[in-house]
């Protein structure tokens, strides 16, 4: 069977069963109103793809350098890496985002019109825990062997890394990487927890104005989606791209 | 090539903190001015450690070692010039494999040597062409034999212009078929005049090409000899019965 016909046969049958089960709810549908807020959405989506490529670029910085420090000669640096990994990672994000909001960032008198700031920090700060993770094991990844091999034709620590080393783990993380991005997206609707008006802030605003519930949040579904399929392919056509044997 | 080994100490530290294991105690060794030594002798009796040292991967605990009268230096940045010096080839290859061939063969004139990218491409094609390779340049080496990915190895270390090779168990990944490949390579380096230090168990290759055979067991050097005489007039018991095992394995 052709692959793109299978994939039609599956999204009709979800078609259908999602049909009959609105069917059966005897929905009366008030599309017209929500309509009027698509400006609202329309914003909040914009917000939600900034805050994401911000948090995006921060969370990949913050991954490699707590992976580096994780493989650190100094006791103090690793520690340091270890504590915060476990800490975000044991923790729900909510928690960090109203912590971070309500207690450190009120602690340092931070200005109601830099919660977008704090948002992000805290946002790329939970997600940097699972990229540092994700970057470790691409390090670790790599045999002892090719440090060897470096250094037998003369490369200097810095030139290993650089020609050596991580070439070959971004590499064996780029599908990670960009699965951790996917969740990244969203994961950044927990931001209206702290009046950030971001999409699903939009959402939540259009539907106690409007009182329309699945016309809020169904909009909001196919939002995210119209983010998170494209990162999926592109992280599948990575793995492809990239893909070669170990030798 | 002169090789004088006064005194060599190698200890590993226990990972789990117990006691630290000695591999190479006092060793001792001094060559003629040879072409070419091989080391031979037991798994785990401390050649290929000693090869490391010479050839400036690891630093002894104890003891020198000097190449025609010039000593190895200890601290990392002029070991890494004396690397640049010598070439090393290992049992696994070791070839970067997200690069191809060609790349593993530019990587270090372009970046170690300063060659420009075109001079660099000139110098590798007449040893690629020489060795049967350059149909395999582009590869990479996921996609080449274990024959093939050794001789781009051996070519690596050797396209620098190295001063000597270190060549340390170079064909015992490789069936039988490959390593025949191989050793003809390292047949037709010693033909040319390349200088190299071998650990091998390749006992009738050996006799081919080294110069001097040097016994190395429990970190010592047991017996050592010009080739001839080691193969046929060693009186030691122990390595006769190694010779035994090995020549007609």
């Amino acid at each position: 069977m052709p692959r793109s016909l299978a994939y039609l046969i599956v999204l009709a049958l979800l078609a259908t069963g999602a049909g009959l089960a609105f069917a059966s709810l005897d929905m009366n549908w008030n599309w017209a109103v929500v309509w009027e807020y698509r400006a609202a959405f329309w914003q909040g989506w914009w917000m939600t793809v900034g805050l994401s490529l911000a948090a995006l670029v921060a969370s990949s910085l913050i991954g490699v350098v707590a992976a580096v420090m994780m493989r650190s000669r100094f006791a103090l640096a690793q520690a340091a890496a270890r504590v915060y990994v476990e800490l975000v990672r044991g923790t729900p994000l909510l928690v960090q985002l109203l912590i971070g909001w309500y207690v450190i960032a009120a602690a340092l008198r931070a200005g109601t019109d830099q919660r977008y700031l704090v948002g992000v920090l805290v946002l790329s700060l939970f997600s940097g825990a699972y990229m540092t993770e994700i970057f470790r094991s691409g390090l670790d990844a790599i045999p002892k062997t090719q440090l060897d091999s470096a250094r037998a034709i003369g490369l200097t620590p810095w030139q290993s890394l650089r020609l050596v080393v991580l070439p070959q783990a971004v590499r064996i993380v780029l599908p990670s990487v960009a699965g951790q991005l996917v969740s990244l997206v969203k994961d950044s609707s927990l931001l209206s927890v702290i009046s950030i008006a971001e999409f699903t802030f939009a959402a939540r605003n259009v539907n106690s104005a409007t009182y329309s519930t699945l016309e809020s949040y169904l909009p909001l579904a196919a939002g995210y989606l119209a983010l998170t399929l494209p990162l999926s392919a592109l992280s599948r056509w990575l793995e492809r791209r990239f893909r070669y044997e170990a030798a | 090539m002169k090789l004088v080994v006064h005194g060599l100490v190698q200890r590993f530290d226990d990972p789990r903190g117990g006691r630290a294991t000695t591999v190479l105690d006092g060793l001792e060794l001094v060559t003629g001015d040879i072409q070419a030594l091989v080391l031979v002798g037991p798994s785990g009796g401390g050649k290929s450690t000693l090869l490391r040292i010479l050839a400036g991967l690891d630093v002894p605990v104890a003891g020198s070692v000097a190449f025609d009268g010039v000593p190895l230096p200890r601290d990392e940045a002029a070991l890494r010039g004396y690397r640049r010096t010598v070439g090393t080839v290992f049992q696994a290859y070791n070839l970067f494999p997200h690069l191809s061939a060609m790349q593993n063969l530019l990587l270090p004139l372009v970046h170690v040597h300063g060659l420009s990218a075109s001079e660099a491409r000139d110098r590798v094609r007449e040893p690629l062409e020489r060795f049967g390779l350059a149909a395999h340049a582009h590869k990479r080496p996921a996609e080449l034999s274990g024959g093939q990915k050794q001789r781009i190895a051996i070519l690596r270390a050797l396209v620098v212009r190295p001063r000597r090779l270190f060549l340390d168990e170079p064909t015992s990944a490789l069936d039988p078929e490959m390593t025949g490949e191989v050793l003809e390579m390292i047949g037709e380096l010693k033909a040319a005049g390349t200088q190299f230090v071998l650990v091998t168990h390749e006992m009738g290759f050996a006799r081919g090409v080294a110069d001097e055979i040097a016994f190395i067991a429990d970190g010592t050097v047991a017996a050592h000899a010009a080739t001839g005489e080691f193969l046929d007039r060693t009186p030691d018991p122990r390595i006769r019965a190694f010779l035994d095992r090995t020549l007609h394995a």
